[in-house]
């Protein structure tokens, strides 16, 4: 078999996969109680699929260590806090400002925009701040990268917290801060039923498996374009890629970027789904779990992200906490979920260092880990 | 000819851009570092309050800012021979107030204990955490970089972060994770002599007494000694180093060893300066003392004692005229600029990494 015929059998048998893989969780929900924990984790891992392939086109296709992964988070979040919910009352002299609404919203005052339309704001904005985060480190690599988006991330943190002390005019703040921008509007869409936080669940789970299909489609067809090969060949070697004609300036913006829309579309989907847009939520920590998501599934890897995210979504929500009689038996007296982030630090480590390619590894990331192991050159190698 | 005469236009039109672009990274940096407390300065002779009050932050500055230098020198040995952005060493500062809180209980120090006593205990305190972050620092190389040493430059990174976590939840194990109190040992706010109006108070001595020594003898210990000799070389090309009979591994050690005893003294400082803990405080001072580094020039000693010292300043004007909520977002925008204007830093040369 020729290797073109070989390539298109290995996407035919990704598109198979995710086919069955999808249809499948989709008719999960009927087997469960719709308002049950475990839907609500479930909702929450399929966001956090979301975010983890988002992040894993900047940090696992580009090779760009993006530590500020929470700005698009927060974004998102406020996206839908700005444009749906009653926070700028004022708006339109208190008659508030409605766009292809209908129900309960459209009778309120301040911003209601249809949940579509607010994705696409989301998506367009986490954009555009992705690309303005990505512009300072263009001349940078490495490490200089992951400090600089770090501290992006910091920056919005801190803006996103004190927000309330930032007033445009009496009425119109810029968050909430910790009080939290509460209540935003449940989504309404025609061919989906009712979303209703408190009593079911199921049309959020739905709508998180058709944004997982979209983001992985999208995933995917990059990965195999023109663009997705000129990210891995700057992951390799970017003196290389640059010399070989690859603009590195367009092709590092545009992963920025692209990261950022997906990350902003979750961000505006778990707004949604919390109801309300809390700073609190706007942690240096939240980078760090999604980053742990891709590292445990291999830096790179389409389908690892996915059982990543899902894997450490689920050790989150219920592995962390059943392991809290493990201390009483011990006669120690501390609570494990306080030491969540602890977990994933020591879960970070131990990849990194036992199986750095990750749990299901993408196979040309592997060579890349294996070249030049073992040589005497391996030192200077690493640091030219 | 005319191909030549075509090519050799544009050239004239690039330098005067050129020239421009040498400016801002000549001067850039230094108009926005100087801009915060020049405004300041203005706004306070606006209002007649004359120079003092600028003056007793800049004084408050310099001494926070000798304990972000000590945290920056770890960074900074730490980059200069492996090239590695240390994450961890913020969090293994925290670790060090710990154990210096600690060391006050086991060693019975209180507001009561007199002079004599207390000089004595916190001599022990210092030197015990200054072990104490300097062993932690050379266990973290040995578990989570060394074995990275050959992996691709990404990788001893996330396991620095991952490390950071560990550290934090150590802490968070160790004493709870909301902020505490520690007894105020030295009376830090007592104002222990006024220079033309200008307040110094117990703690900005301590601050400078403790860090001028330090750094001093550190200064000594990489240029006079055969294992600084060797860190030198290292650095500069480890291969090389190998083959002249250097053992690599132990000298990466060393330096890791070296920045920890730093952070250790930092954090006894830190204790008896804020007398105010949590497991967090090690992250905020670790990204401070890292963008003091990376000011300086990251890689060079002279470099991060200086960064920390304009970080300093500029953050206790933040503090007191911005509204200290606004700080980290000020000092994260200074990290910005820098990586904008001059990823090299005020002082330092041009690396591989921030060209």
């Amino acid at each position: 078999m020729s290797r073109l015929a070989r390539l298109r059998d290995l996407r035919r048998g990704n598109l198979v996969v995710a086919v069955v893989a999808l249809g499948l969780t989709a008719l999960l929900p009927f087997g469960l109680d719709p308002t049950g924990n475990f839907m609500n984790n479930a909702v929450l891992a399929l966001a956090y699929v979301v975010m983890a392939l988002g992040l894993n086109i900047v940090v696992g296709f580009a090779g760009l260590l993006d530590l500020g992964y929470v700005a698009f988070y927060a974004f998102g979040s406020y996206a839908v806090g700005w444009l749906a919910s009653d926070f700028y009352a004022r708006v339109n002299g208190g008659k508030g400002f409605h766009l292809l609404v209908n129900g309960f919203p459209a009778t309120l005052a301040g911003i209601h925009l249809n949940f579509l339309l607010i994705i696409v704001v989301a998506v367009v904005l986490c954009a555009v701040v992705g690309t303005l985060i990505g512009l300072p480190t263009l001349r940078l690599r490495g490490d200089y990268i992951a400090i600089v988006t770090l501290a992006f991330g910091e920056i919005i943190r801190v803006f996103a917290f004190f927000g309330d002390d930032i007033k445009f005019s009496n009425d119109y703040l810029l968050t909430n801060g910790r009080q939290a921008i509460s209540p935003v509007d449940d989504i309404t869409l025609g061919f989906l039923p009712q979303f209703d936080s408190a009593t079911n669940l199921r049309p959020y789970f739905w709508f998180g498996v058709v944004m997982v299909a979209f983001v992985l489609f999208v995933n995917f067809r990059l990965r195999d374009s023109r663009l997705g090969r000129a990210w891995i060949a700057i992951r390799e070697d970017e003196v290389a890629a640059s010399s070989m004609g690859v603009p590195l300036v367009k092709t590092k913006l545009l992963a920025y970027a692209t990261g950022g829309a997906l990350g902003g579309m979750s961000g505006a989907f778990i707004g949604s789904y919390y109801t309300s847009i809390n700073a609190n939520n706007f942690q240096f920590g939240f980078s760090i779990f999604i980053l742990a998501m891709i590292i445990l599934g291999g830096l790179g890897s389409i389908w690892g992200c996915v059982v990543g995210a899902v894997a450490l979504s689920f050790i989150n929500t219920y592995l962390i906490p059943a392991l809290n009689d493990i201390p009483d038996k011990l006669g120690l007296n501390f609570d494990f979920t306080t030491l969540s982030f602890g977990i994933f630090g020591f879960l970070i480590v131990l990849m990194m260092v036992l199986r750095p390619e990750g749990l299901m590894p993408e196979r040309r990331r592997r060579l890349e880990l294996t070249e030049g192991v073992g040589s005497d050159e391996a030192l200077v190698e690493a640091r030219a | 000819m005319e191909a030549a005469s075509v090519a050799a236009a544009p050239p004239v039109a690039r330098r005067r851009g050129d020239t421009l672009r040498r400016l801002i990274s000549t001067y850039g940096l230094i108009i926005a570092l100087v801009a915060l407390p020049v405004l300041y300065t203005i706004i306070d002779l606006v209002h007649g309050r004359g120079l003092v009050p600028i003056a007793d932050l800049l004084v408050q500055g310099i001494s926070n800012g000798a304990i972000w230098a000590l945290i920056a020198l770890g960074y900074t040995l730490v980059y200069g021979i492996i090239e590695l952005i240390n994450f961890a060493h913020g969090d293994n500062f925290m670790i060090g107030t710990f154990v210096a809180f600690t060391l006050y209980g086991t060693l019975g120090l209180t507001l009561a204990t007199g002079p004599l006593g207390l000089i004595g205990g916190l001599l022990v305190c210092l030197i015990v955490s200054m072990i104490a972050c300097g062993a932690t620092n050379v266990m973290i190389e040995r578990v989570a970089y060394r074995p990275l040493r050959n992996a691709p430059k990404l990788a001893p990174l996330i396991t620095a972060v991952g490390f950071s976590f560990i550290l934090q939840n150590v802490g968070i194990l160790w004493f709870g994770s909301s902020q505490f109190s520690v007894p105020d040992l030295i009376h830090s706010q007592h104002v222990l002599f006024t220079v033309a109006g200008v307040r110094v108070h117990n703690s900005d001595v301590l601050a400078v007494a403790v860090t001028i020594p330090l750094v001093f003898l550190l200064t000594l210990f990489i240029t006079r000694t055969r294992i600084g000799k060797a860190m030198r070389a290292t650095a500069q090309d480890p291969e090389a180093a190998r083959l002249m009979g250097i053992n690599v591994d132990t000298t990466i050690s060393f330096t890791f060893l070296m920045g920890g005893l730093m952070a250790g003294a930092a954090s006894l400082v830190y204790a008896l300066y804020q007398t105010t803990l949590w497991y967090f405080s090690g992250f905020q001072a670790g990204l401070i003392a890292f963008t003091a580094a990376v000011m300086g020039g990251i890689g060079n000693l002279k470099g991060a004692v200086l960064g920390g010292l304009i970080i300093g300043c500029l953050q206790q004007i933040s503090d007191n005229r911005i509204g200290a909520q606004w700080t980290p977002a000020v000092v994260f925008a200074y990290l910005v600029l820098i990586m904008v204007f001059r990823p090299q830093g005020l002082v330092g040369e041009e690396t591989r990494e921030a060209g």
